[in-house]
Formats: structure tokens, C-alpha cells, sequence
């Protein structure tokens, strides 16, 4: 009797969790490439450990606090890790709807992802899209601060430029009346010594004469 | 001490000096500023000469006309066509010692066309060109963030996917065409022009401004950072490229010589065409700043100098390209396969990790025998994952600036670090490159007196770049990128040929060969060369001509001209024709700068005719 019983319970069981059953989904891990030697291996304790996962998942949609962890059916374990899952209301002879189990992984996704120590791309849930962590936006857009830092010094040192350009340009027209006077006085007068003309600022070769430059500006050699 | 040197310069000209025998001594009188140490000079020829062409065009010609062989056409080139069409311009213009327009006038007054079309043509170059500072400022200003924004999709609607143009296109193509281009499916849109780049174009604006206010005062000592640093940043690039995984792959690529493109014309032609422009000849750049030289400076030896560090620039450039396409190829060829290896271990349930790039082939094998109806439903998703086709893809221009380029950066470690150093690098040798183009605008201007008595010259210049300013937003709208590509394609190129061919024979036929070779020798001091005399004379212009014939026959074989139109909804290019408007401005473009030959001409022509008239009639 007892056998039978079991049979039965079994057999309803297999008949709620199966490969693309009504309200199943089907579970992808990627041990290896997420923890490379660290892996562990995937045994009976760390399926408990997702049922109980999917329980209080479960366990905190509204209506359903009442979910256990005998309520969530595992069937079809491969090597890959994957497998599929149901979680059966409190009667153990109907599924609960997708909808619900979906919407209450999705609320609970980084819990479970942190108890095995995995991610959205090692542990996948097929059909039960992950939200995807939204792009940090701050207030003020970080280019728009370093657009503003280099315009201003661009700006400051084109008005130093100009105003300088300015200030040269002042300088010089007072400048050149009293330049063109000792200009020509060098040209006309030719100092004669001994017999010897002598050239004070020699003019054809543009030597400066270091004795007779004393501003940069005011004395240009020749 | 800057008006000492101003001084000594009147001097010279005013007493000894050879004089061209025309009123344009009257020019001499004013003091013309100088470059303060030759270096000056040769840095400035530098940072113009290597440009965004080095970087950009000749990897990718070097890929696509057989790797290593085709440096044997690009070195032919440069020695028969490059070098003695640099140390024309440049010996004329320090002998002239005036812009474009002046100095052709000077040669013969029916050539002053010459000069005008050379200033036409720079300033079309100098609108676009700056649009790609623009974008290199944009660029390096997002490249501060954690993580680099065109390394992730955005999220959709409902955060369960990513944006759908970035699932189909890559994210670096996304970024490149919605979030900085926000293109336009075509041409007719124009679209509302983008505030961003806007900004970022009168940043770029700004500093060519700032560059260029005082002359060759400012210009001096900015071209030392825009010359110099670039190759600070390709050398580090080069240690960083070389130890990258992949990037032998890239190099044994790029340097295996395929011998038989030696064969194909087109090679031959595109060596031609890049020594050409990669140097910038025609646009009046290098005859303006020769004419800031002393009179006795060797130009000659700085024009071998010049053309040769520019070559080898544009080598040293592929080198590093190429080590980062073997890279990223390597990265590609790595992903592929790993998908292939994810695909088959979850279809078939295999043991994570079991399947590696190894034992690939052989469980492919084994699985196709033991599940064949499964294998077969599996087997179209399954990719063919090659090296060699990854590194086929050849790209060239702002493509592989912006898109190929920082692909391969995301992947990199500290990649913020090499994405401002690779963007700072494109914006030195874009800059530099703005500094000769508009040097080849003001120097003209300011040389002419009518305006130079009006305004000063940073008036002048300022006025100059806010014009180009605002002609330049147009290229920031929706479909700016289009406009781009025709002002890169066409503005340029045809009408450039014909100056420089005009420039040659004008030199070598009208002025006189000989009296130009007893010019020089005054000038400098050495004597002309017999290949100089042989190159100006016959062969380049011949090249020219061939190169000019060439393009005409195949833009007339071509029919109408299409261009690639970024389509969102598949998420890839698509060819589309111009609309008549287009071809329109198109031609425009062209016969803009080519007409102001002949118009010029015929101008003096007119005017001598009737002065003639007038003293006829006085006398």
C-alpha cells in the first residue's frame, strides 16, 4: 500500500516537473568558468540549497507565504549543470503559475546569484530575463566638467595673448619717432679719427656691439 | 629681441638680397617676422606634414596593396615625385618671401589664379578638418569615465536587453554613430545641429585661435608640442601594441609582402596620391611658412629632412596600427569561439569546461556522428571563426579612427589611460595640421596691405576662424558626416593636382629654370642639383599629369556617385545615391578652386588691357 502510495506521489511529481512542462524552467550553471578551480561540485546538499532559494524567493510574493521547500521540484539534472524546476502549491498537485514564480526571481535574482557565489551569465534562468543593472548617471555629465575646465583656460590665455598684443602695439607706436631719429643720425654721421673713418656700429656685417646694447628694445644693432 | 630680429631683416633686404625687380620690394620693407631658430621652421613643416593621413590612410593602403611590398612604390614616389615637389614650394616661397598669392604673382602676374586657388582650397580644408578635432575633443572628454561609454550598450525600454541599434551594430559603432554623430539615414535629412559637438568644434576653434594669434611667435613654440609629442605617444603605443596578445599575429600579417600587387597599377597610383597628399603640397601651407625663413636658410636639406621623417612617421604609424589590428582580430577570433564553445555545451548539456579551443574540431566531429538530428538544428548558428578574415577588414579614415581604434582600447587594462593618450595624440597632429592650413589663409591676407592697413592681425585671424567657424557647424548637424565625406572626397584632391602641375610648370617654363637656379644659388649659397632640375622639369610633372588623367577616368567610369548611408534598423552601412543638389555642390567644390586658375588669368589679362588702353588713350 505504502508502495503504492509512493509510486503515486512519484508519478505525479514526474509528471509536474519535466522538460518543458507547463510552468517549468530550465536552469544553466556555469561553475568552472565562474569560480575556474575554486568550482564546487554541484551534489544533492547544493540542490536543497536552491530549493530553498526558490522557497523564500516564493516566500515573499503576497499569497504565497506559506511555499516550502518540498514545493520545489528539481528534475533532470545533467553534467552541464542544468536542470528544470516547478514549484508546486501547498496541494502538490498543480504548479503555480509562471508568471508569479518568474516575477518572484526576478525581485530576489542578486540573492540568490550571491548564495553561489555566481551571476546573471553563470547561472542563467532561461525564459526569466534578468534586469539589468542601469548605466550610473551622474547629475552633471563628467565631459560636460572637463569641456568647461578647458574652454576657460583656452579663453583666459587668448585674452592674455591679446591684451599683450595690445600692450605691444602701444609700446611701439610711441617708440618708433624717437628710434628713427638715432637711425638716421647713425647713417649720416662718420666719425673720422686719425685719418681713419671709423664705424662706432659696423653695418655691413650686422654685428651687434655688445658695449652699445643695453635695452633689448630701445637699440637695434644693424 | 623680437624687434631686433624684425630690424635685421629690413636691412638685408632693403640693401643686399637678390630683388625680382618689381614693386613687390615694397613688400621687403615691412618687417616680416621670422621663425627664431631653423628647428622652428622644420618643426612647423613637421607638425603640418604629419597629420591625421599618417595614422589613418596608410595602414590601411599598406594592407589592401600587399603589406610589405608596398612600400617599394611609396618609396619609388617619394623620392621621384614627393621630395622635389616639397623643396619646389619651399624654395619658392623663402625666395619670395611672401603667401601663395604674392608669390605666384611675383613669378608671373598671370598666375596670381594660383595663389587665389591654393587659399580657396585650404580654406574648404581647413572648414572640415577641424571637425575632426572636434570629434577627437569629444572623444578624449568621455574617455574619463569608468566604464568607457562606447564599451556597453545603453539599457532598453524595459531593462531586459540591451538598445536594439547597439545589439545589431557593436557598441563602439553605436556610440560612434547615434551618441556622437547622431546620424541621419541619409543625406536629405539634415537634422538639427548637434549642441555637443558644436561646442566641441568651438573649443577646436578656440585653440587653433590661440595657436596661431601671434604669427610665427605663438606658431613657433606651439609646433615644438605638436611636432614632438605625437611621437612621445606612438612610441609608448608601440611598447604597449608590441606586447599585446595577438599583435604578431597583426604584424606577420602587415609585413608578409604579396609581391604580385607590385602589378596592379592601383598601387602604384594610391603611393603616388598619398606621398602627394600625406605632404600637403598646393595648399600654399609650405610656401608660407618658407616665407618666414632667413633668405639663406638650406632648404633643400630641410626638404629631404621633412619628407623623410614623414614617411617614416607614416611606417613607424602602421607598425603600431598594426600591432593593435592583431590584437583586436586576436580578441575577435578568441570571442568567436568561445561562443561556438558556449552554443554546443548548452545545446548539449555538455560538462562545463570540458569543451576548449583545442579539443574544438574533434567533439564538433563526434557530436555530428551521435546526434546528428540535433547537430543539424545547431549547425547554421554555429560561426566559421577566422583569424584571416578578422584581419581582412581593412579599414581606413574616421572609421578606423574611431571605431576599429577603440574597440581595441576597451579591451586593453587601464584602458581610460590609453584612450586619452590615443586622443590626445589625434588631437596634436590635428592641430598641428590646422596650424598650416590656416597659416596658408592669413599669410596671404596679411601680406596684402589694403587689409593689413585696416585690421591688425589678430583681427584678421580671429575673423578668418570665426567664419570657419560657423560655416563648420554645418558638418555638426544630423547629416554632417555626409557632407564630410564629400568635402574629404572632392575638395581637395582634383583641383590640387592641377595646382601643383600649374606650379611646376610655371616654375620650370614661365619663370625659367635657369633664372630660379641662379636665384637659389644667391639665395642660399649651393647650387641646384642636376636630379632637382631633372624632377621639376620632367618627371614629376608627368606623374601629375598621368595621376590627373587617372582620377578624371575613373570618377567619369564610375557613373554617379554613391555614398554609405548608416542604416538604425539594420545596424550596418548601406550604399545610397547623391541627390542632384549634392553633385551639384559637389562640383561647386571642385570648380571653386580649380576656375580661380584661369579666372585669374584672364583678370590680369583684362586689367593690363585696359591700363594699356589708358595710357594708349593718355599718350
Amino acid at each position: 500500500m505504502l508502495w503504492l502510495l509512493f509510486f503515486l506521489v512519484s508519478a505525479i511529481h514526474a509528471e509536474l516537473c519535466q522538460p518543458d512542462a507547463e510552468n517549468a524552467f530550465k536552469v544553466r550553471l556555469s561553475l568552472r568558468t565562474a569560480l575556474g578551480d575554486k568550482a564546487y561540485a554541484w551534489d544533492t546538499n547544493e540542490e536543497y540549497l536552491f530549493k530553498a532559494m526558490v522557497a523564500f524567493s516564493m516566500r515573499r510574493v503576497p499569497n504565497r507565504e506559506a511555499t516550502e521547500i518540498s514545493h520545489v521540484l528539481l528534475c533532470n539534472v545533467t553534467q552541464r549543470v542544468s536542470f528544470w524546476f516547478v514549484v508546486t502549491d501547498p496541494s502538490r498537485n498543480h504548479t503555480l503559475p509562471a508568471v508569479e514564480v518568474q516575477s518572484a526571481i526576478r525581485m530576489n535574482r542578486n540573492r540568490i546569484n550571491n548564495a553561489f557565489f555566481l551571476n546573471d551569465q553563470t547561472l542563467e534562468f532561461l525564459r526569466i530575463p534578468a534586469t539589468l543593472a542601469p548605466p550610473t548617471d551622474p547629475s552633471v555629465p563628467i565631459w560636460i566638467i572637463i569641456f568647461g575646465v578647458i574652454f576657460c583656460i583656452v579663453i583666459v590665455a587668448t585674452m592674455l595673448l591679446i591684451l599683450s598684443g595690445i600692450r605691444q602695439h602701444r609700446r611701439k607706436n610711441k617708440g618708433p619717432s624717437e628710434m628713427e631719429d638715432t637711425e638716421d643720425k647713425w647713417e649720416n654721421t662718420v666719425k673720422i679719427e686719425n685719418g681713419i673713418p671709423c664705424d662706432p656700429l659696423d653695418m655691413k656685417g650686422g654685428h651687434v656691439n655688445d658695449a652699445f646694447v643695453t635695452e633689448d628694445e630701445r637699440l637695434t644693432p644693424l | 629681441m623680437r624687434l631686433a630680429i624684425k630690424k635685421r631683416a629690413s636691412r638685408r633686404g632693403r640693401g643686399a638680397g637678390p630683388s625680382p625687380g618689381r614693386a613687390d620690394s615694397g613688400a621687403m620693407d615691412e618687417a616680416r617676422p621670422l621663425w627664431a631658430t631653423p628647428l622652428q621652421f622644420v618643426f612647423a613643416c613637421l607638425s603640418y606634414a604629419v597629420g591625421l593621413g599618417n595614422v589613418w590612410r596608410f595602414p590601411y593602403l599598406c594592407q589592401m596593396y600587399g603589406g610589405g611590398s608596398f612600400l617599394v612604390p611609396y618609396i619609388i614616389m617619394l623620392t621621384v615625385e614627393g621630395m622635389p615637389l616639397l623643396y619646389l614650394e619651399l624654395a619658392v616661397g623663402q625666395r619670395m618671401r611672401q603667401g601663395s598669392i604674392g608669390a605666384w604673382r611675383t613669378i608671373n602676374p598671370y598666375l596670381s589664379g594660383v595663389g587665389v586657388a591654393s587659399v580657396v582650397a585650404s580654406f574648404f580644408l581647413s572648414l572640415y578638418y577641424n571637425v575632426v578635432n572636434a570629434w577627437a575633443f569629444w572623444y578624449l572628454f568621455h574617455s574619463l569615465q569608468d566604464p568607457l561609454p562606447w564599451s556597453v550598450c545603453p539599457l532598453n525600454g524595459n531593462r531586459t536587453g540591451y538598445d536594439e541599434e547597439c545589439e545589431k551594430a557593436s557598441s563602439t559603432q553605436y556610440f560612434w554613430y547615434r551618441k556622437t554623430l547622431n546620424i541621419s539615414p541619409s543625406i536629405q535629412e539634415s537634422g538639427a545641429v548637434q549642441w555637443e559637438l558644436a561646442l566641441c568644434l568651438i573649443l577646436a576653434w578656440l585653440l587653433v585661435y590661440l595657436c596661431i594669434l601671434r604669427g610665427t611667435e605663438s606658431t613657433g613654440k606651439v609646433v615644438y608640442f605638436t611636432a614632438l609629442l605625437p611621437y612621445c605617444v606612438l612610441i609608448v603605443y608601440l611598447v604597449r601594441g608590441l606586447t599585446l596578445h595577438g599583435a604578431t599575429n597583426g604584424l606577420a600579417y602587415m609585413f608578409t609582402p604579396k609581391m604580385e600587387q607590385l602589378a596592379n597599377p592601383k598601387a602604384w597610383t594610391n603611393a603616388a596620391t598619398q606621398v602627394f597628399f600625406s605632404l600637403g603640397l598646393g595648399f600654399g601651407s609650405l610656401i608660407a611658412f618658407a616665407s618666414y625663413n632667413e633668405p639663406s636658410n638650406n632648404c633643400q636639406k630641410h626638404a629631404v629632412v621633412v619628407s623623410i621623417i614623414n614617411s617614416s612617421t607614416s611606417i613607424f604609424a602602421s607598425v603600431v596600427t598594426f600591432s593593435i589590428y592583431g590584437f583586436k582580430a586576436t580578441f575577435n577570433y578568441e570571442s568567436c569561439l568561445n561562443k561556438v564553445i558556449l552554443l554546443l555545451t548548452n545545446s548539449f548539456d555538455l560538462e562545463d569546461g570540458f569543451l576548449t579551443v583545442s579539443n574544438l574540431e574533434e567533439v564538433k566531429s563526434y557530436l555530428a556522428s551521435a546526434y546528428p538530428s540535433k547537430y543539424s538544428e545547431v549547425f547554421p548558428q554555429i560561426k566559421n571563426c577566422s583569424l584571416e578574415s578578422e584581419l581582412e577588414t581593412a579599414v581606413q579614415g574616421t572609421g578606423l579612427a574611431f571605431i576599429v581604434y577603440t574597440e581595441a582600447i576597451q579591451n586593453m587594462e587601464a584602458s581610460q589611460l590609453w584612450s586619452v593618450l590615443y586622443f590626445f595624440m589625434l588631437l596634436l597632429l590635428g592641430i598641428g595640421s590646422m596650424l598650416g592650413n590656416t597659416a596658408a589663409i592669413l599669410t596671404p591676407l596679411t601680406d596684402s596691405k589694403v587689409i593689413s592697413s585696416y585690421l591688425p592681425k589678430e583681427a584678421i585671424s580671429g575673423l578668418v576662424c570665426l567664419v570657419s567657424c560657423a560655416i563648420g557647424l554645418v558638418f555638426t548637424m544630423e547629416a554632417g558626416n555626409y557632407w564630410f565625406d564629400i568635402f574629404n572626397d572632392y575638395a581637395a584632391t582634383l583641383p590640387l593636382l592641377l595646382i601643383v602641375l600649374v606650379e611646376a610648370a610655371a616654375v620650370c617654363y614661365l619663370y625659367g629654370l635657369r633664372r630660379f637656379e641662379s636665384d637659389l644659388k644667391s639665395m642660399t649659397g649651393h647650387a641646384l642639383n642636376w636630379y632637382w632640375k631633372a624632377m621639376w622639369g620632367g618627371v614629376s610633372p608627368l606623374l601629375i599629369i598621368s595621376l590627373f588623367v587617372f582620377y578624371l577616368s575613373d570618377y567619369i567610369i564610375t557613373g554617379t556617385l554613391q555614398y554609405q548611408a548608416w542604416d538604425a534598423s539594420q545596424g550596418q552601412l548601406v550604399t545610397k545615391d547623391y541627390p542632384p543638389y549634392a553633385l551639384a555642390i559637389t562640383g561647386l567644390l571642385v570648380a571653386s578652386s580649380t576656375m580661380c586658375i584661369p579666372l585669374g588669368a584672364l583678370g590680369t589679362f583684362i586689367v593690363r588691357h585696359l591700363k594699356r588702353g589708358d595710357t594708349a588713350s593718355v599718350a
